[in-house]
């Protein structure tokens, strides 16, 4: 698993990476009461806002970590955000991404280089 | 850890107790306070509906109006002069909610006043309390005396087993109507009790000395049914009671009329009333209460999922062609379960039904006006001796 500076992280298998949010976001949104998905089959470009998570709090963007196209969105946080903080790295997943560059993955940061942001 | 946040942020007297809790700190008004504890924001607002939850507002001002004269009926008509409330007829051990309006009718703070055998306490909000003080000084300070109280924290149990619990500290409290306000003594200070609060629940609002609010506040804390409960349940808890936040729902731009707290003003300051008038912004105020305002504050909920949040704009199409309002508060209900809003819409949507479109990134969602509060007051209203109803 990999991260990025948004506090996303990256899971890659092949051409094809699964995204979320860390658990230090969900800890910093505090409970989540809303999620907006990106549609099924829509190109993203790396940077790009394709998600919305809304906390009691309030609403942050969440970004293609990546270009690509979305292949799969995880209908299951939208009919239930809270599954967002109960297990962020794992049911909690947004969506999938089917890479244009399988190599720009290199450029997301370790665990320890993600530690080290957050302190 | 020290207790002195970083920057030049006030501290209430409980400042150690919230980081003792695990509190989340936030900075609100100059002030840096609990917006969450560990339990989380849905969880204390669930906790306070069903049980009991303690909130600190000691950032709230405190400020004790004694009349010079030593009669309380001087600083009542004064205090009329700026507020369109009954202030003259509030009985000894009463309180009401007061607004403060400016020469164009608008609203610059709201505001709860007690009347204390031969003066009066007022509970201002946290941002407005400098400019509320001064303003009762330049019109009230002939005659009053007036005290900015910084030695006392206020400390708010809200919820259904609040009475039952506050009982077993202070013998005497659950004694107390809804609007009620009276002192007790606890561990040989004064406390000052009100059966009042800010999330439609049943509940007290307690100023104690500073130097005793640790020990106060702890004890209820060991409650088995008491949880702290942060700013952030605060504010969903009283927007779904349908009750405003100043600076967000109300302020200078709106009036008294317009932002429905019509049953803040009572018939003797309307016209034919035996004090009608006299207060800044009278003629617009008294007008609009015959006539009627062009828009109104009204409930806002969303059809869907997606919360509509503050500065979110109200449209009566989908093409998003008329905008016909805007919503001031928003977000998540815990108890209701679902995204609430509110806002100002023109007058001829504010029926409750009307479908409306409010624009969330681009998007013109559905959402129905809505009568107010989403979930009903369960006050403590044994006997009705006074006229506060809303």
């Amino acid at each position: 698993m990999k991260f990025t500076e948004d506090h996303e992280w990256v899971d890659l298998d092949g051409a094809v990476i699964t995204v979320g949010i860390t658990e230090f976001a969900v800890e910093q949104l505090g409970d989540i009461v809303f999620v907006e998905l990106p549609e099924q089959g829509s190109e993203v470009e790396a940077g790009e806002d394709v998600a919305v998570v809304e906390s009691v709090k309030a609403a942050s963007d969440v970004f293609a970590p990546a270009s690509g196209s979305i292949t799969e969105v995880n209908e299951a946080i939208a009919d239930n955000p809270s599954l967002v903080n109960e297990d962020p790295l794992g049911n909690g997943w947004f969506f999938k991404i089917k890479l244009d560059d399988p190599d720009v993955c290199n450029n997301f940061l370790d665990e320890e280089g993600y530690r080290a942001l957050t302190q | 850890m020290t207790n002195i946040p970083e920057s030049n942020l006030c501290c209430t007297p409980l400042h150690r107790q919230h980081l003792a809790l695990g509190a989340k700190m936030v900075p609100f008004a100059g002030y840096e306070l609990p917006v969450q504890y560990r339990t989380g924001i849905i969880g204390e607002h669930l906790h306070t509906r069903k049980s009991a939850g303690l909130f600190d507002v000691s950032h709230m001002g405190q400020i004790l109006l004694w009349p010079n004269s030593g009669n309380p009926a001087d600083a009542a008509l004064e205090l009329e002069k700026l507020v369109p409330a009954d202030i003259a007829g509030l009985r000894d051990g009463r309180q009401r909610y007061g607004l403060f309006t400016d020469a164009g009718g608008g609203i610059l703070d709201d505001f709860i006043v007690a009347r204390r055998g031969n003066h009066f306490l007022l509970i201002v909000n946290a941002s407005r309390k400098a400019q509320d003080f001064e303003r009762l000084q330049d019109y009230v300070g002939q005659c009053c005396r007036l005290q900015m109280l910084e030695d006392r924290a206020l400390i708010a149990l809200q919820g259904p087993e609040s009475g039952s619990v506050l009982e077993k500290l202070v013998p005497g409290a659950a004694d107390l109507n809804f609007m009620e306000s009276r002192d007790f003594m606890f561990q040989g200070s004064a406390l000052w009790i009100s059966r009042s609060g800010y999330t439609g629940e049943d509940g007290f609002e307690i100023s104690v000395p500073a130097d005793v609010s640790e020990g106060l506040f702890s004890d209820l804390l060991e409650q088995k049914a008491v949880q702290p409960a942060g700013l952030g349940s605060r504010d969903s808890l009283r927007l779904e009671a349908g009750l405003c936040l100043h600076g967000s729902d109300i302020d200078d731009s709106t009036s008294p009329v317009e932002a429905a707290l019509e049953w803040a003003i009572p018939d003797v300051r309307r016209i034919g009333g035996r004090r009608a008038g006299g207060f800044p912004g009278d003629a617009r105020v008294l007008s609009e209460l015959a006539d009627g305002a062009g828009r109104r504050r009204v409930g806002i909920r969303p059809e869907g999922k997606a919360p509509m949040r503050h500065g979110t704009v109200v449209h009566a199409d989908q093409e998003g062609r008329r905008r016909i309002g805007l919503v001031t508060s928003g977000g998540y209900g815990p108890s209701v379960g679902g995204p609430v809003s509110m806002g100002y819409v023109e007058i001829e949507f504010a029926i409750s039904g009307t479908l409306v479109f409010c624009e969330v990134r681009g998007r013109m969602l559905p959402a129905k006006v809505h009568s107010m509060p989403f979930i009903e007051h369960r006050y403590n209203r044994m006997r009705r001796p006074d006229r506060e109803v809303h």
